[in-house]
């Protein structure tokens, strides 16, 4: 007996909505950071999972510029964090209001 | 690939992805976002997209989480204090998880499940056939990516760098004009 493709899509679902629980949730920014990679990585199998429904390529190039914006993201997120850090002492969400209106 | 590796890894993947959102120390939730990203990748890999897998564990888990773990020592970081109040902000958290979590599964039902996964033709997934969408059809996205990764280099390191103001003797512009300043005074 095979797996359905639905099953898969339902796990891609339910760890997309763990990573958006833990966006809401935790106040620590690196941690709400693991969350966004999270949430990618539950798309990028819904991708990859429907590429393979369709039997052609797209989907996989597709993860493949994902992974690499991923990639970008972190390093250009990482690098506010650290920046955030050094001037605030802290990286909770809540005490970082700089932006807010 | 068998019903009982599927339901390991998506179990294990569930476990582990709900570990990144409840452990204190970033440490521990890093690590657990480790597991849940190479559970990701062997289930990539069982579906077909062999090189896109191992991608995933080459770059995600042994890049972009080796990135995670400098900050979080380059930060010194301890576990949090325990989340301050906001209860108002976990019951919507609550309410709009739990939305969208259905409105997920009414589009995962419309999947007919007599659907399986069944072999494909020949070479679907291997790395010929990547390149060749990839260096064919998506070419110009490559290149465009490229020139996103240089930008985002340099802009971290622009981002990360110490800035001025907590280093209020390197404010003064060129050195000329400083020594100016110190002989006049």
């Amino acid at each position: 007996m095979n797996i359905a493709y639905s099953w898969v899509m339902a796990l891609s679902a339910a760890i997309f909505a763990i990573g958006v629980a833990g966006v809401l949730i935790r106040r620590n920014i690196l941690v709400m950071f693991m969350s966004i990679e999270l949430m990618l990585n539950a798309v990028n199998l819904a991708f990859i999972t429907l590429a393979r429904r369709m039997g052609s390529m797209d989907g996989q190039v597709i993860v493949f510029f994902v992974m690499t914006v991923a990639a970008a993201e972190a390093a250009v997120g990482l690098a506010i964090i650290i920046s955030s850090f050094r001037n605030r002492e802290t990286i909770n969400a809540d005490e970082l209001n700089l932006m807010r209106w | 690939m068998p019903v009982s590796v599927f339901i390991f890894l998506a179990v294990l993947s569930i476990i582990s992805s709900l570990g990144v959102i409840v452990q204190k120390s970033p440490v521990h939730c890093l690590l657990a976002l480790i597991v849940t990203l190479m559970t990701i990748g062997v289930l990539f890999i069982a579906l077909d997209a062999v090189t896109v897998g191992f991608l995933q564990i080459i770059v995600y888990v042994g890049a972009i989480m080796v990135l995670f773990l400098f900050v979080i020592w380059l930060l010194n970081l301890q576990s949090e204090p325990l989340p301050v109040g906001h209860l108002g902000l976990k019951l919507f958290a609550a309410v709009a998880v739990s939305a969208m979590v259905a409105e997920l599964f009414v589009f995962v039902r419309k999947i007919n499940p007599s659907l399986t996964v069944t072999s494909t033709a020949a070479g679907y997934g291997s790395i010929d056939s990547l390149a060749e969408t990839l260096f064919g059809k998506y070419l110009m996205a490559f290149e465009v990516t490229s020139i996103l990764l240089l930008v985002a280099v340099i802009g971290a390191v622009a981002i990360a760098r110490r800035g001025l103001p907590d280093r209020p003797d390197r404010i003064v512009a060129a050195p000329g004009a400083s020594r100016k300043q110190g002989a006049a005074s």
